[in-house]
């Protein structure tokens, strides 16, 4: 497998004034094409803020990004993100949402008809094409994230982004875009970095779930593979002895090694 | 009404299953007409009603007061008596300043007009500049704020001075009046842009025109509007003092003319045109904010 996205040696601090915080400490990781990562650690640990350090968002204060062999250091549509709160522009509809996005990005290489085409198959993909003509606030919160979601794969991401995408949905909706985000894994290939602080969320998911120390001067605490076979069913994994294990590593993980002490 | 409807769509959809949920057609039983005219009656009495009932009330006291001998002021009876012809003939035109009140309230609406358009271009502008830039913000900030408390009629001699002409002085005066409120609240709109949708324009790559008209304009609306509603107040409270000074056709000079010619019947009514004018004005200003924002502006 070729090496596809490389954080490298990352080092973030944020200044202000003469404080100095260090977020995150020697981060590397390398990412392959078609592979679904998940990042999990506590809140505060800095997931966040890597995952805006690869979106280009924040600069980074050592070490960088490369992308397909290029660095990248600045925000574009090749790593297009989704949102925790989605995001969408509350004054345009749901479809002029995605639209925005595809006009931007295919304004040379796709006409007119095409752009309207690729939009509505976008939104097919999530399933939102039926609510084209809404806007945002007339539609529900996992809806929203959909659409989200719709933008962000109508820009053909080389890597997409996906920043606690399911964390402000309750749990039927959460498991439902669970399914949807499998079902286009698995059907687009596309590669996915995702920030996440549900362990379930992570070990169904994920090929590979990296685990964070606590802040501050966060680092990579260890990597887990997830060899779950896939298409993976949820209610099938709930007694695999493979998902019951990867499920073990993560929580004995965070709650014992990494137990976040201002939690308590 | 359609939420059932989308619901169960979603979960009819979702992967996991397929052809689980059916969908349930949504029948709408049309009103009866008579029942909706009711329901439409209702509202309105609601709405017309009590003011209506105040309104007759404020009018009697007023006619009680005033009837006696030795009032100053006309009752409303020797109002409507008295301005009968300027009410039912607005349009005559006798030369000068002796016109009826449409032309003097349509030459003060032309000011205000014009005095308003360069403030919202040029308050938009601005609001824009300060509200982006910090550097521009730290130098100008300061001075808009001393500047947007000198009263507009403290504009009026220097502005006479600078154009040495009633028209364009009265326009600046307008244009100085509306154009603070239109920058601060334009300013605090650019600043409170969420940085979700700065971030939205940066991985998009939206460049600077796109970002204006595409993610800053259409978000810092409800704000702009806000600046926008409070410079047309502020546009038709100075006029009317302006032409007062300045003198020619306009419903300032008319009621400074009725004043000077004892008709204070004449500024009566002048000054209930005034008031409904400007609450139409605001109106206006309200219904282009709720179709431009979609009824995102709140009042």
């Amino acid at each position: 497998m070729t090496r596809y996205l490389q954080i490298d040696h990352l080092d973030k601090t944020f200044a202000r004034g003469a404080q100095q915080t260090e977020v995150l400490r020697e981060i590397t990781l390398t990412i392959h094409k078609g592979e679904y990562v998940s990042i999990i650690g506590h809140s505060g640990c800095g997931k966040s803020t890597l995952l805006n350090v690869v979106a280009g968002l924040t600069p980074a204060t050592r070490g960088g990004v490369i992308l397909e062999g290029r660095e990248v250091d600045e925000p574009g549509p090749d790593r297009a993100v989704v949102f925790q709160n989605h995001s969408l522009l509350p004054w345009l509809t749901v479809y002029e949402n995605v639209r925005l996005a595809v006009d931007k990005v295919f304004s040379g290489s796709k006409s007119r008809a095409e752009r309207h085409a690729w939009t509505m198959h976008n939104l097919d993909l999530v399933q939102m094409a039926h609510a084209k003509d809404k806007r945002p606030a007339e539609i529900s919160g996992g809806m929203k994230q959909r659409v989200g979601l719709a933008r962000a794969l109508a820009m053909e991401p080389k890597v997409l982004l996906l920043d606690e995408p399911f964390g402000a949905l309750d749990a039927l909706t959460r498991a439902h875009l669970q399914d949807s985000v499998m079902v286009l894994h698995q059907k687009l290939a596309n590669t996915v970095l995702m920030i996440t602080h549900d362990v379930d969320e992570a070990v169904l998911l994920s090929d590979r779930i990296v685990m964070m120390t606590n802040g501050p001067a966060a680092r990579i605490g260890e990597v887990l593979e997830v060899p779950l076979p896939r298409p993976r069913k949820r209610l099938e994994l709930a007694a695999n002895p493979i998902y019951l294990k990867c499920r073990q590593r993560v929580l004995e993980f965070l709650y014992e090694r990494h137990r976040f002490i201002e939690a308590a | 009404m359609s939420m059932p409807v989308t619901k169960s769509e979603t979960i009819a959809l979702a992967p996991a299953r397929t052809g689980g949920a059916r969908v349930l057609p949504l029948r709408l039983q049309p009103r009866p007409l008579l029942s909706r005219l009711a329901a439409v009656a209702r509202t309105l009495a609601v709405r017309v009603i009590p003011p209506a009932l105040v309104l007759a009330l404020a009018l009697l006291v007023w006619e009680l007061l005033c009837r006696r001998a030795g009032a100053t002021l006309p009752p409303p009876s020797a109002v409507l008596r008295d301005t009968w012809e300027l009410i039912v003939d607005p349009f005559f035109d006798r030369g000068g300043i002796d016109k009826g009140l449409f032309w003097h309230l349509s030459a003060s609406l032309q000011r205000v007009a014009l005095g308003y358009a360069l403030a919202s271009i040029a308050g938009v502008a601005l609001g824009t500049l300060v509200g982006q830039s910090m550097w521009a913000m730290r130098g100008l900030d300061p001075i808009f704020q001393v500047l947007r408390t000198v009263p507009p009629l403290a504009w009026l001699p220097l502005s006479l001075a600078a154009f040495r002409d009633g028209q364009p002085s009265s326009i600046f005066v307008i244009f100085i009046t509306a154009i603070w409120p239109i920058i601060i609240n334009t300013a605090v709109g650019i600043r409170n842009i969420p940085q979700d949708y700065r971030n939205v324009g940066a991985v998009l790559r939206l460049n600077h025109f796109e970002f204006f008209w595409k993610i800053m304009i259409p978000s810092a609306a409800p704000y702009i509007f806000t600046g926008l509603r409070i410079g047309i107040g502020l546009s038709w409270l100075a006029i009317v003092a302006a032409e007062m000074l300045i003198g020619g056709v306009g419903i300032g000079f008319f009621i400074w003319d009725a004043w000077n010619s004892s008709h204070i019947s004449e500024i009566i009514l002048a000054l209930l045109y005034v008031g409904l004018i400007g609450f139409v004005l605001d109106r206006v200003v309200t219904a282009v904010a709720t179709f431009v924002t979609h009824g995102t502006a709140a009042n």
